[in-house]
């Protein structure tokens, strides 16, 4: 192992630690949120957003998409287009069903 | 006849076939909780009434299940750089550390389930139990399954170790994939089920 790996290994090791701290905080801000019983609609936004961005610190810095190969990024353009459009599908029924009509 | 492209770079892919493997079966995981979850939307927006999650579920169990997978994440991951360090018996500790805390995951999910049951709520008496029994059942199948592999990766399959660092480490990387994807899903579950 040369010296230059060892120190961005040891530059990685430093990235988790800041990235688990910031998860447990954002952790409790989720769970302090939802005591001021907000209305619903706010409350989905702000608790989804939150989720979206511990989800993105998890994906980008112990799953390595930061920085990944091209390849895996293109999957998960395809896997995101399809998971909305699953997503999706539920919203379109609020409207009874526009599209027969 | 060897396994081709464990260590070694695909000149087309960029990858070795195991990561875009993993990959690959992730995204099709992403489906299989994407439909779940739509399914919850639209049970959830067709009913007249919804209960809040916490005047059913015990937050602070879940909240300390957070914290205990995502510890878990992390010791996951120190797990998988300690290879890169070469350093096996942290690699051991790390590994030992995350299925530790993978079993109190499960511990703390018994408890909750056991509490469910007593008070006679099963994934039959509403669609908010129903939805909340198949989600975090699936989700807990998915830590078994993980917690199996990388005790695999700590017991027996480590021998590779000895005879293919760089082989191994890329298992560790890719069981170490499908971990996180698993703490990445508690995430949603979390707020989805017991705080709104």
């Amino acid at each position: 192992m040369t010296t230059d790996h060892a120190v961005d290994i040891d530059k990685h090791v430093r990235i988790y630690i800041t990235v688990f701290v910031a998860l447990m905080v954002l952790t409790i801000v989720t769970v302090a949120i939802s005591r001021f019983h907000l209305p619903v609609p706010v409350a989905v936004s702000v608790a989804l957003l939150v989720a979206i961005i511990k989800g993105s610190l998890v994906a980008c810095y112990f799953m390595h998409l930061i920085s990944e190969k091209k390849l895996i990024y293109a999957v998960l353009v395809l896997t995101a287009a399809f998971f909305i459009a699953l997503l999706a599908l539920p919203v379109l029924t609020v409207h009874d069903g526009f599209w027969i009509r | 006849m060897e396994i081709p492209y464990t260590v070694e770079i695909r000149r087309d892919t960029g990858l070795t076939n195991g990561k875009i493997g993993i990959w690959l079966f992730l995204a099709s995981e992403v489906m299989l909780f994407g439909a779940l979850f739509a399914s919850y939307i639209l049970i959830r927006t067709g009913a007249p009434t919804w209960p809040r999650g916490d005047t059913i579920l015990n937050v602070p169990l879940a909240t300390f299940n957070t914290i205990v997978l995502i510890s878990s994440s992390v010791t996951m991951v120190m797990a998988w750089a300690s290879l890169m360090r070469n350093r096996f018996g942290t690699f051991r500790l790390y590994m030992g550390a995350t299925i530790l805390l993978g079993g109190v995951f499960l511990v703390v999910k018994y408890f909750e389930y056991s509490h469910k049951f007593h008070d006679h709520l099963f994934p039959s008496t509403n669609n908010f139990l129903a939805i909340y029994f198949t989600l975090t059942g699936l989700h807990m199948l998915h830590v078994m399954g993980g917690m199996a592999v990388n005790a695999y990766f700590w017991g027996p399959g480590a021998k590779l170790w000895k005879t293919n660092p760089e082989w191994f480490t890329n298992r560790v990387e890719h069981s170490g994939l499908f971990w996180h994807f698993v703490d990445l899903v508690w995430i949603f579950l979390f707020p989805t089920l017991y705080l709104l």
